[in-house]
């Protein structure tokens, strides 16, 4: 295929009644346009449609909750497709890695993808969370952004955890086990959160099936109502917050 | 520009104030106001197509850890054979190296309570908002505060014997009293000079959180004892 011919095919299709109808924007590279790209995409437009120059320096934000958001997007991608192969039941679900580890093409790779997404989602959500404090980002008018972000960091904690039991081997069984008996420590409502969490007094099947419905259904839909609260505000509160003034200046941060 | 305007708009720094802040001053008054002026750039293509290079850098670096590393897997589950040592996973296991030294309501429940608290107010705690560097105001009573609160801290955790929070704390009480007079040092000491305390108490959190993930990873063996890297039971 010739660039000659391809050119002139995919204007004419992008000019389309149809393609129109479904993207508003021109196809011209005008600001109008772009800003348009932004905010008539109900995905895109958790950004701003303009941004300021330096919050895109590395040194701004270090990418960190860019890092955790794609972490969050792979695991979605990998974790569905791997509940294509999982039962959650004893003793299939173990049955399940071997076969994916042996029998399903490509299993493994997807099995381990999966696993050290969540490893370097976990660990990049907890620098995200330094960072923004060290940057001293939490400040009005982002407190809230803060507690979100929290809120956030626990359901990323409990993502992971509720997905550790899911192989149902020796690792994820006493794993879950020691966890869940520091659960049950709690005054007065510890033994009962353990039972609801477990469905019972042990790990168990029961627990297994609980923790499957928490880690595919439950945890995701939080992560992504909070997830979407978090990022909206970002661009609600004038974007993304690099290090603070006093501090990229410290002599001429008194300057007010 | 030959006439300066009889007042400029900028935005106030005091963090307690509302966001939508505006603030009047007369430049001839104010000589030292910044100019506030950035440049804006398109959200599209700017941002969008680093956004997508940020998500093909990560997918491409997992890739290759999926490809080189496989994720452990050990025999089936089995309530009967407990492993020696069980443990958590490898962000848990500061908690359960905690476990070691305290009461499990202690380790389990109050601490991680305490800390999920404690991160939860920092916005809404004053002393976050307005802190400037720790010896900048009233040095001696400071002094005296810390110091107190160190002996207190290192008193409370060595009647546990819990030795991975008394040397951190030692060391970062060190670094507090280093940076008093950090001012007229060298770039360190100036550097240190100007963090405030609540940057100094994250610090102090995350070396000990550090130290004590660290040490339930790599040096725990069976029985929950000090073994070296090579004999513990290290799991993804």
């Amino acid at each position: 295929m010739s660039d000659i011919s391809m050119k002139p095919l995919l204007l004419r299709l992008r000019d389309s009644a149809v393609y129109r109808s479904i993207v508003r924007h021109g196809v011209t590279d005008t600001n109008l346009n772009r800003s348009l790209i932004i905010f008539e995409n109900v995905f895109l437009h958790v950004h701003p449609v303009k941004v300021r120059e330096r919050t895109l320096r590395f040194t701004h934000t270090y990418w960190l909750g860019g890092i955790t958001t794609a972490c969050a997007l792979v695991l979605t991608m990998t974790g569905v497709l791997l509940m294509f192969y999982y039962h959650p039941s004893v003793p299939q679900a173990y049955k399940d890695m071997k076969e994916l580890n042996f029998v399903v093409e490509d299993g493994a790779f997807l099995r381990n993808l999966h696993r050290w997404a969540a490893q370097l989602m976990v660990f990049s959500a907890f620098l995200h969370m330094l960072r923004v404090f060290y940057h001293r980002a939490f400040r009005p008018p982002r407190q809230f952004n803060w507690v979100v972000g929290i809120v956030l960091l626990l359901v990323t904690l409990l993502l992971s955890y509720t997905g550790y039991l899911l192989p149902w081997d020796q690792l994820a069984f006493w794993g879950v086990s020691v966890g869940t008996n520091m659960a049950k420590e709690a005054p007065l409502v510890g033994e009962q959160v353990r039972f609801l969490l477990l469905g019972g007094h042990v790990v168990s099947e029961n627990a297994l099936l609980r923790f499957y419905v928490l880690h595919c259904v439950l945890l995701p839909v939080a992560l992504l109502i909070f997830l979407s609260v978090h990022i909206w505000r970002v661009r609600k509160d004038g974007g993304v917050q690099g290090p603070s003034e006093e501090l990229e200046s410290p002599e001429s941060g008194e300057v007010l | 520009m030959s006439t300066q305007p009889p007042i400029v708009l900028s935005e106030s720094s005091d963090p307690l104030a509302l966001p939508r802040r505006v603030a009047l001053v007369r430049p001839d008054l104010r000589p030292a106001v910044r100019q506030l002026e950035e440049r804006w750039l398109m959200t599209f293509p700017h941002l969008i197509v680093r956004e997508v290079i940020l998500f093909q850098i990560v997918l491409i670096a997992l890739g290759l850890a999926a490809i080189f590393f496989d994720a452990p897997l050990q025999g089936i589950a089995n309530p009967l054979e407990t492993p020696n040592p069980a443990k958590a996973p490898w962000y848990f296991l500061g908690l359960q190296e905690l476990l070691h030294y305290f009461p499990p309501v202690v380790a389990g429940v109050l601490m991680p309570a305490l800390v999920v608290i404690a991160l939860v107010v920092i916005p809404y705690a004053r002393v976050n908002l307005t802190a400037g560097p720790l010896w900048a105001s009233h040095p001696r009573r400071k002094a005296i505060g810390i110091g107190v609160v160190t002996v207190l801290l290192v008193a409370l955790f060595s009647a546990f014997a819990c030795w991975p929070i008394v040397v951190p704390t030692l060391f970062v009480a060190a670094a507090i009293f280093a940076a008093r007079k950090g001012a007229a040092g060298g770039r360190l000491r100036r550097r240190l000079a100007r963090v405030t305390l609540p940057e100094w108490i994250m610090t102090w959190f995350v070396v000990i959180a550090t130290i004590l993930t660290i040490i339930g990873t790599f040096f725990r063996g069976p029985g929950w004892s000090l073994v070296w890297p090579a004999d513990a039971a290290v799991f993804g």
